[in-house]
């Protein structure tokens, strides 16, 4: 049993670690939203395993993580849509090129 | 299933109603009217906010609402919540005012209906927020109430630094929403429910996963607080957000956030697990006062000198959570309702002197007074009530928060009180920096002499008469305070 939930919860942590650090190291703001799902990702796949492993008799789970899921896309399609406007302005989607306000 | 339980939810429904009729009114009114959508959607929100005032003495014949839960728990209301929330009516019915002149600008009006559909769905997912039991009706509301704020963030179309400031929002609002999902997933193995009052019963040991969980909750709630550590996005943000947004996010946003942060922390995490969170706020507060304080001394950018204040001032609210007691409620709310009024007055002068002159900067203030005395003097009341000087509403906030934080009397309150003093007395230098360069310094050339537009007066006046009352006659504080003792024992 604990052997088995650890195989679902070690590639969780890891999809989780490879976000932030792909949020932190990345350039591309393309890149910086798909560090970002993963992170999201991770969660809906602990919530998952939570549930299915230690809470069997009940969905709260299960639910949270639909609702996760559906907040995902909405974030997705709100930043590309504010992507998209800035690449109109500064023709590129490096965000080192987005330093005007500093400090 | 029960329908009528949806009638609990009698504010969040109203909310709703406002939003579909500006809906209705901006997709199906004759092009003639749309000009006067910004006073419709006035009136149609102070027509709220009056209802909600009244409701409760008219419907139930006694001025109190009664507890409620809907749901299953997920969602209550009392009135401790009823009153916060008109609270927050009130102060977004200022923003609403100062905002007209800004909507029917060349850039925004064609898009000045999306404007106020935005901020009514931000509004209703901080209602959500406040009112939620169980961790996934808080996400929900968190997530409804900071999107749509990224989409107002980038509202300028034309002007860069919107888009810029938007993206930085959006990044580190999904972040932070990211990692507080994460320390939720652990909350959640470990206790075996999202309810808040099951998590508080479960009274676990203190394991190096509720640590861990306790970490990221206080996270991703401390970057939509902007407590230091999370902080940085804020000034960058607030200084590109269009004026009227920034004047929203920095009292509306903050406000709900706080209480909601109050809520999960004393229901949720409250008194078996307080000790694990206790000193990590304690650190992050003195953090915040600091520093926000010490960054704010250095800015030029009056929008980015608010921000830095900002976040000093979130630093103060969180003063009454750690205090964790109905004074602490009752001192953050009443702390949130004069800071209300003290920084949209500040932000109602910048928004003045913008769309007249179209200028930002401390240096473009000085010899204000000689000009326009009315910006002036407002501007200066603002200052003195963040500042907290003792006849404005600010110093009773101040006061009131102090006593709350200290009412446990441990020394190490006293201590933190203390910090928080010290710095109250760093934020009087530049706070009257302001106040200097409009009064004291000479200076040409100084911003011409204008008259502001009608709407930008009421809002001006309205945060005036707030701060003088309030500071002289402090009378909401035992309203809020009954409300708060009646609601917070009913509070899960």
């Amino acid at each position: 049993m604990e052997l088995e939930i650890l195989k679902y919860l070690i590639p969780a942590l890891i999809m989780f670690c490879c976000g932030v650090y792909g949020f932190i190291t990345r350039k591309n703001m393309i890149a910086i939203l798909i560090s970002l799902e993963l992170m999201l990702n991770a969660v809906d796949i602990n919530f998952v395993v939570f549930n299915r492993f230690l809470f069997p008799g009940q969905l709260e789970g299960m639910f949270f993580t639909l609702f996760a899921i559906a907040l995902a896309a909405a974030e997705t399609a709100l930043a590309i849509a504010i992507i998209v406007n800035l690449f109109r302005a500064v023709k590129n989607v490096d965000v080192r090129n987005v330093n005007k306000m500093k400090f | 299933m029960d329908y009528s339980q949806f009638l609990v939810m009698s504010q969040e429904l109203g909310l709703i109603a406002v939003f579909l009729l500006v809906f209705l009114f901006d997709t199906f009114a004759p092009r003639k009217a749309l000009s006067a959508t910004a006073p419709v959607v006035c009136v149609l929100f102070a027509l709220f906010t009056v209802v909600n005032l009244l409701l409760p003495c008219c419907c139930c014949g006694s001025c109190t609402v009664e507890p409620q839960s809907a749901f299953g728990g997920m969602y209550v209301t009392n009135q401790a919540l009823f009153t916060i929330k008109n609270i927050l009516n009130v102060g977004v019915l200022v923003v609403l005012i100062q905002s007209i002149k800004w909507v029917n600008g060349p850039d925004q009006i064609m898009r000045r209906g999306e404007f106020y559909e935005l901020l009514l769905v931000t509004l209703f997912g901080m209602y959500l927020m406040m009112s939620s039991r169980h961790f996934l009706t808080f996400i929900i509301g968190l997530e409804s109430a900071s999107l749509p704020l990224a989409a107002m963030v980038a509202f300028e179309k034309k002007k860069y630094e919107s888009h810029e400031a938007a993206i930085k929002y959006l990044l580190t609002a999904l972040f932070s929403s990211a990692i507080l999902l994460m320390g939720v997933s652990f909350v959640y193995a470990l206790s075996g429910s999202l309810y808040f009052a099951d998590i508080a019963a479960s009274s676990l040991e203190t394991c190096p996963l509720l640590v861990v969980a306790l970490v990221f909750v206080l996270a991703g709630v401390g970057f939509k607080l902007s407590l230091v550590p999370f902080h940085l996005w804020t000034a960058d943000v607030y200084q590109g957000a269009p004026t009227s947004v920034t004047s929203y996010l920095s009292v509306i946003s903050k406000g709900a956030t706080a209480i909601a942060a109050f809520i999960i922390f004393a229901l949720a995490f409250g008194e078996f697990y307080s000790e694990v969170w206790h000193w990590m706020l304690y650190a992050i507060i003195i953090l915040t006062i600091t520093i926000g304080n010490l960054f704010a001394i250095r800015q030029k950018n009056m929008k980015r000198f608010l921000a830095f204040s900002s976040i000093s001032q979130a630093g103060y609210i969180m003063l009454g959570l750690i205090a964790c007691s109905p004074a602490g409620l009752t001192a953050m709310m009443y702390y949130i309702l004069v800071y209300i009024f003290s920084n949209l007055a500040a932000f109602g002068v910048i928004q003045a002197i913008e769309n007249n002159t179209g200028k930002l900067s401390m240096d473009d203030y000085n010899g204000l007074y000689k000009t326009n005395p009315m910006l002036s003097v407002t501007m200066m009341l603002a200052m003195f009530s963040l500042a907290g000087i003792p006849p404005f509403a600010g110093f009773f906030s101040k006061f009131f928060i102090f006593r709350a934080a200290v009412e446990p009397g441990t020394t190490a309150l006293y201590v933190l009180v203390l910090i928080a003093l010290i710095n109250t007395i760093v934020s009087l230098y530049y706070y009257l920096l302001v106040v200097k360069a409009m009064f004291i310094k000479p200076d040409e050339p100084v911003i011409a002499r204008f008259r502001s537009a009608l709407s930008e007066r009421i809002g001006m006046w309205i945060c005036v008469a707030g701060i003088v009352i309030l500071g002289l006659a402090s009378c909401f504080y035992s309203d809020i305070a009954a409300a708060v003792e009646s609601g917070f024992n009913s509070l899960l």
